[in-house]
């Protein structure tokens, strides 16, 4: 397995319901590669948490990923309101989640912190206005 | 106890039955309704108990591959969801107990 998998996700802000469909199947994949499990659960909840995001606070965007035989690798990216204060976006229990989809169980400002966490290595760009790139790496080893 | 002996024996409504979970074992249980510290906390053989009943709580339960899915409080599911428990084979059950008396129940039977 020298080969890298390359992997796009258009995610669409419409539907909530689809969300973590994206994530889903890339865990199917790891899975069916023979991955750790250990490794497929921090892509699962990194990826997962970054997509939701992108439903909520953005228009939806596209994900890519590229799975190597060191490791995943995962690039959201969107044409959101962009993240004013990256600082105050990490600290855990901060949100700016609207009513209607703290009804579905969101907001509790743990999504960040947890892509943090699950990730090896964690990189946001974002402008105001512009848009917000979130880059995750998850090692193999 | 597996998510089957559950089943048999605790008196929860049968939302959806997997045959690729029937087996599994729950190791434990879980309580919160707030999906991303469900997400991080829940560990592999968790049953979860919530009263958070949409798309969403199956998508993390797949995500994180719980044993299974206990809603509580008798809260409303709708043919959208139970086609998703379906289609990811997901446990899922129901009851109209509040969170904390099903979490006992779980918790008794498996020896916490
Ligand atoms: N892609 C994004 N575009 C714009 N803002 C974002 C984006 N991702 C996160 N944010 C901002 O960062 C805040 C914190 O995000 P985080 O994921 O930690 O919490 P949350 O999504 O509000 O709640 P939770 O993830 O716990 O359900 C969000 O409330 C939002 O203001
Ligand atoms: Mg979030």
């Amino acid at each position: 397995m020298s080969d890298s998998i390359k992997l796009n996700y258009k995610i669409t802000d419409e539907d909530f319901t689809r969300a973590g469909e994206a994530s889903g199947d890339v865990k199917k994949r790891l899975r069916q590669m023979g991955c750790s499990p250990e490794v497929i659960r921090k892509v699962a909840i990194a990826m997962y948490e970054g997509e939701i995001n992108m439903v909520i606070h953005a228009d939806g965007g596209e994900i890519d990923v590229e799975i190597s035989p060191e490791e995943i690798l995962m690039v959201l990216k969107d044409k959101g309101p962009g993240i004013p204060d990256i600082e105050k976006a990490m600290q855990a229990g901060y949100s700016t989640a609207p009513d209607n989809v703290r009804a579905l169980g969101f907001g509790a400002g743990m999504g960040l912190p947890n892509m943090k966490k699950y990730s090896d290595e964690m990189h946001i760009d974002t402008v105001v206005g512009v848009g917000t790139t979130v880059t995750m790496k998850v090692y193999q080893q | 106890m597996t998510v089957k002996e559950m089943a048999d024996s605790l008196g929860f409504k049968i939302l959806n039955e997997a045959e690729s979970t029937n087996a599994k074992k729950i190791g434990s249980v879980y309580c919160c309704d707030l999906l991303s510290i469900a997400m991080s906390k829940m560990s592999e053989e968790a049953a979860w108990v919530t009263v958070m009943s949409n798309m969403n709580t199956l998508a993390v339960a797949s995500l994180t591959d719980v044993s299974c899915v206990i809603l509580a409080e008798g809260v409303a599911v709708d043919e959208g969801m139970l086609a998703k428990a379906k289609e990811q084979e997901i446990a899922l059950f129901s009851t109209e107990l509040p969170v904390f008396e099903a979490a006992m129940m779980v918790g008794k039977a498996i020896g916490k």
